[in-house]
């Protein structure tokens, strides 16, 4: 599972996107338990009141499902101007 | 309407006579005139479009213009508005460029946006954007965002025939300091050029109903890699009731934060008994541009660890640009000192260039 990063999300882990190994992905059913996950992994993520996910290119609400094979994105708002 | 001017964009098939006509019917308000709005003026303005309202309080610093090319070093502490109105005028003297000298807030939005058929955002401010987002629901008005981040940039059209908008794409207002800002950030010179220049078009687009409008879309822009990508989302229904909300909500955590005090609280305060220490809380760059002549300059990265080598008096206060920091400086220390209360200054030199104590 490839997970693009966007705005603040890129600073926090430090780089473009994260590879979620097929052992952990196939453990992580929907998007909420995705968020769990790397939440753990960088707790500043879970800091950010607004983040929205897509699947493949669609908007995710929490309960939304994932497969091990999609590619997901984490976009926060962005503030410059 | 002079038909020379516009030639080679009315010849443009799928574009036309029609298009210009449309363009010089429409009246657009650019909520900024920084980074995105100049791009966004210039060529809205070059282009035709009728009736431009421009809203901005701030005044023009040195560290805007390598971004902001209808500026230079001359008009440094001038009203963005005025100059930028000068400079639209003499590129097309035909249009009708409406300047409006302050800052979009909860108290003025549904009256600056009324007379207005789009609304462009070029704000710098999460929180501005809510409000727009909001004010542009009630009275029924498309607007197109966009917004910067280092390299990247956003763009998407909201509320476009009942399309999504931005609180259907992000619904909670994030907190002070969860996203840094372009001073804290930096940016590259081009890159509001690049994303005002998308905006452009999509107003252009908008206007004119050409081709397929950014709504239910998010473009991201990666300048490094020029890679793009375009997210699509619905609007989310339970957004669909809207008022104009207090200042507490567009700015949450200034107003919880507590020990904000006015420009002139802070002066006052000076005045009488031993004199409080001032802290700026920006960048060294931004400090050597302006900064009050009592402040000292300690960046807000850097503020825990200077902060135990110096001797603070009784009273402790910090400053930055628009008191995002300020107050961020204020939740990072209050209480852990002991012999000092602290507060923080709002509005800060931005306020204070704008001549709005």
């Amino acid at each position: 599972m490839t997970v693009l990063l966007f705005g603040v999300t890129r600073d926090i882990v430090g780089n473009g996107s994260l590879s979620i190994p097929f052992s952990k992905a196939g453990n992580l059913d929907t998007v909420g338990e995705l968020k769990a996950y790397l939440k753990q992994v960088y707790p500043p993520l879970g800091e950010l009141s607004s983040l929205a996910v897509a699947v493949n290119k669609t908007y995710a609400r929490d309960t939304d499902p994932i497969d091990r094979m999609d590619e997901i994105a984490l976009i926060p708002p962005v503030s410059g101007g | 309407m002079s038909k020379h001017r516009y030639d080679r964009q009315t010849r443009l098939e799928g574009f036309g006579i029609k298009g210009q006509e449309l363009l010089g019917n429409a009246r657009i308000l650019v909520v900024g005139a920084g980074g995105l709005g100049v791009p966004i003026c210039t060529y809205l303005n070059a282009m035709g479009v009728g009736t431009l309202g421009i809203v901005d309080g701030d005044t023009i610093d040195q560290t805007n213009l390598h971004r902001q090319p209808a500026y230079g070093p001359e008009d440094v502490g001038k009203p963005k508005v005025s100059v930028l109105a000068q400079v639209l005028k003499k590129q097309n003297p035909a249009s009708l460029i409406r300047t409006h000298r302050e800052f979009l807030g909860p108290a003025n939005a549904l009256e600056l946006l009324e007379p207005y058929d789009l609304v462009v955002d070029a704000t710098d401010r999460i929180p501005t954007r809510y409000l727009l987002d909001d004010a542009c629901v009630i009275r029924n008005i498309p607007w197109v965002y966009g917004a910067l981040h280092g390299f990247e940039g956003q763009v998407s059209v909201f509320n476009y025939r009942e399309g999504p908008t931005y609180r259907c794409l992000f619904p909670r207002i994030p907190k002070q300091g969860e996203i840094p800002d372009c001073n804290q950030l930096g940016t590259l010179g081009i890159l509001p050029g690049i994303v005002g220049s998308l905006q452009a078009l999509e107003a252009v687009k908008v206007v004119c109903g050409l081709g397929t409008v950014l709504s239910g879309k998010l473009l991201l822009y990666n300048a490094l890699d020029q890679q793009t990508q375009l997210i699509n989302f619905g609007r989310d229904l339970s957004q669909d009731a809207r008022k104009i909300r207090d200042d507490a909500h567009y700015a949450p955590d200034l107003c919880e934060a507590g020990g904000g005090v006015t420009l002139s609280q802070y002066r006052e305060k000076a005045r009488k008994g031993r004199p409080p220490l001032l802290v700026d809380v920006r960048e060294p760059h931004e400090f050597e541009t302006n900064h009050l002549p009592e402040a000292v300059n300690i960046p807000l990265i850097e503020l825990e660890h200077a902060l135990e080598s110096l001797d603070v008096p009784r009273e402790l206060y910090f400053i930055c640009h628009t008191g995002s920091r300020s107050s961020q400086a204020f939740r990072k220390l209050n209480g852990r000192l002991k012999t000092a209360t602290i507060y923080w200054i709002q509005g800060g030199m931005r306020d204070i260039q704008a001549g709005q104590p």
